[in-house]
């Protein structure tokens, strides 16, 4: 299912089209993002971690494990990226990542 | 119609801004005075495969271990068939090349003297998640680098017999651009998208290789006449199935063993555990009807658990958000695995460009490094890195500033035209979405996909070669609504290309070297009398000629003569 963007909260910066490494986002008409080929989406994230709006979300679809929740990030400090995994009941599961720290694996 | 067009010139011109790319760029700019220009299709920031992170750093030479003790495992494990020099070159720069990327910020795990924390014998542990972050942002510090991103390069610019730069489009400016160089360096991936993948429908592109790899820089090689190898050699990694998600983390980090649906471990009755014979025993195991197989994760402790969360997010996002939703997690489940669809990889197996020991291509002033690169199976990350300061290097050593050499005005024009009859063409005859699904299902089917257990025969091969050339036909007729959709034509282009050489280098080996990964069922044993030798490949006036060669060892440091 790949990503959906939140028009209500797309700020319309620009910065999620400018990453995607599949030329994917566009911006309509009002200047607010878009994923013009949602079916070409890699999963890879990319976009929601450039956008300071939090404006995107990620999905897997039903076929490939996805039971309708998804997941986005925020960032707290420069080096911390925080990733929110929201399932369809809404509980939030919050897991912080020190971008300075490596994997124990 | 007119469409707004630009040349220019410059001393070096790097095609793709990806692992290997950047890293030749940084080396140009921190070794000369060179004026280099990076063309990228996307973005720098995080194009090519490593957008979502990477997991770790798999090729690096640990205590104990010796860059001769390296090209002794990939050969074993690549079943002799490796361009030994090649692979020697790489092995004596891992460690350098891992080094300068913690320079650049990019953290490892270290023990209480400082040394890095090994994961399996060949690889450390990392934070992989920013990585191409990183690395454009050192790219950004040096003035003599410019990145031109949203570009889409097609194709070579040649005049006798020399590369003198490249042409394309820009994606975003809707503008047609040539690009002048004394030097031309191919850095753009491997080709993904020439089989069905596993997932169907809107999760198509849920697949392990970048799906925007597709093969750009083999293609432009071949039609411009250069000699490539070991297409054969297609690569299939066993992965997470339905995320695709990369299985290592997993069975090197928490050392878990693979298991079939009985829960027997079933890796040793296929003997020696080599990369191609541990997707093979998995394939083997399914057609057998013990299948499904799993990673036997059930059991690992909670803290465990809540480390691998963490580090598929640092890679493979879905993956832990597949068990977040679905209230599981590796301690409560087992991992079930399966093969990918095949690729074409020179950073995990051993096709691409046939190079020399300085990655020079046998086109003049063409280099070719990184996944496009031939011989040199295993180079993962560190061995692209290595790969673009090998070529960086010698062009400094060589580089003469002589007058750069260009096509007359008439000829350039021409060139453009070639980009622009696509979106010209009056209405579609054939939708691109077609030709893609059915490139797909024919290499499925014909060539040695997933569904044929990857087994082909020369039958089978010769309906795949029949197929694509009427695909071929139908790109002429393709119509392009937008600059996205040129981009889209192209890759669909190049990947019938690929496809085209891929079939004829499959039907020239004729034995089965690697299981899996040529899977002949017309020859199915290893013929070490006869096929100890590489399989190359010229295309000339339309047609592939295939050339077999000798192998080349360690010590010989290989340069074209003929």
């Amino acid at each position: 299912m790949s990503i959906q963007i939140d028009k209500n909260k797309c700020i319309s910066c620009g910065k999620c089209g400018n990453v995607c490494p599949g030329n994917l986002i566009y911006n309509d008409l009002q200047g607010k993002a878009f994923i013009k080929y949602p079916e070409d989406c890699w999963d890879c994230t990319a976009c929601i971690k450039e956008c300071p709006a939090q404006a995107i979300k990620l999905y897997l679809e039903e076929g490939i494990g996805g039971k309708g929740g998804y997941l986005y990030t925020s960032q707290e400090r420069k080096d911390c990226l925080i990733w929110h995994m929201v399932d369809k009941f809404g509980k939030e599961k919050v897991i912080s990542i020190n971008r300075k720290v490596s994997n124990a694996y | 119609m007119n469409y707004k067009n630009k040349t220019c010139e410059i001393d070096v011109l790097i095609v793709g801004g990806g692992t290997a790319g950047c890293f030749c760029a940084l080396t140009l700019a921190e070794n000369s005075g060179l004026k280099v220009i990076i063309a990228e299709k996307a973005n720098i920031k995080r194009s090519g495969c490593l957008a979502a992170g990477i997991n770790a750093i798999n090729a690096y030479i640990n205590p104990g271990e010796t860059p001769e003790s390296f090209v002794e495992y990939v050969k074993n494990d690549s079943e002799q068939v490796i361009r030994e020099d090649l692979v020697y070159s790489i092995a004596k720069k891992l460690n350098k090349t891992t080094e300068k990327i913690e320079q650049l910020g990019l953290p490892f795990l270290k023990d209480d003297h400082g040394n890095y924390v090994q994961r399996g014998k060949r690889s450390i542990k990392i934070n992989g998640e920013n990585i191409k972050p990183i690395l454009a942002g050192a790219i950004e510090k040096k003035p003599s680098i410019t990145v031109i991103n949203k570009l889409n390069i097609v194709d070579y610019l040649v005049k006798d017999n020399k590369i003198i730069g490249a042409y394309g489009f820009s994606i975003e400016d809707r503008e047609l651009i040539a690009i002048y160089a004394r030097h031309t360096v191919c850095a753009t991936g491997g080709t993904s998208g020439l089989y069905k993948p596993n997932n169907p429908n809107l999760s198509r592109h849920k697949m392990w290789y970048s799906p925007f790899n597709t093969g750009a820089g083999y293609a432009m090689g071949i039609r411009a006449g250069a000699e490539m190898t070991s297409f054969e050699m297609r690569f299939i990694a066993l992965r997470c199935k339905d995320t695709i998600a990369p299985t290592g983390t997993i069975a090197h980090g928490v050392k878990v063993p693979q298991i079939n649906s009985k829960g027997e471990e079933y890796i040793h009755k296929y003997g020696k555990p080599s990369t191609h014979m541990r997707l093979y025993a998995t394939v083997q195991e399914n057609k057998a009807g013990n299948g499904p197989c799993y990673l036997k994760t059930k059991g690992i402790s909670k803290d465990q658990q809540e480390e691998l969360f963490k580090a598929y997010l640092n890679m493979a996002p879905s993956h832990t958000l597949k068990w977040l939703e679905n209230n599981s997690g590796p301690a409560s489940e087992n991992i079930e695995i399966e093969g990918t669809e095949p690729y074409i990889t020179g950073g995990h197996s051993a096709c691409g460009y046939w190079v020399d020991i300085n990655r020079k291509t046998t086109l003049k002033n063409l280099y070719a490094i990184g996944d496009v690169a031939g011989g040199s199976p295993k180079k993962y990350v560190t061995g692209c890195f290595a790969e673009g300061e090998i070529a960086a290097l010698s062009i400094i050593k060589e580089f003469k500033h002589d007058r750069t050499e260009k096509l007359t005005e008439q000829e350039l024009k021409e060139k453009f035209s070639g980009i622009t009859k696509f979106l010209e063409n009056s209405k579609n005859t054939c939708s691109i979405n077609l030709i893609e699904k059915t490139l797909q299902e024919t290499m499925d089917k014909f060539a040695g996909g997933i569904s044929e257990h990857y087994e082909y025969s020369k039958n089978r091969l010769e309906l795949a070669k029949s197929e694509l050339k009427t695909l071929f036909e139908l790109t002429n007729g393709l119509k392009a609504g937008n600059f996205h959709e040129l981009m889209l034509i192209y890759e669909i282009i190049d990947r019938l290309y690929v496809g085209k050489v891929l079939i004829e280098h499959l039907l020239a080996r004729q034995e089965t070297r690697w299981r899996c990964y040529q899977e002949n069922t017309d020859f199915p044993k290893k013929d070490d009398k006869n096929w100890l030798k590489y399989v190359n490949s010229k295309y000339e006036n339309g047609e592939i000629k295939i050339i077999v060669r000798n192998l080349v060892k360690k010590d010989e440091n290989y340069e074209h003569s003929n």
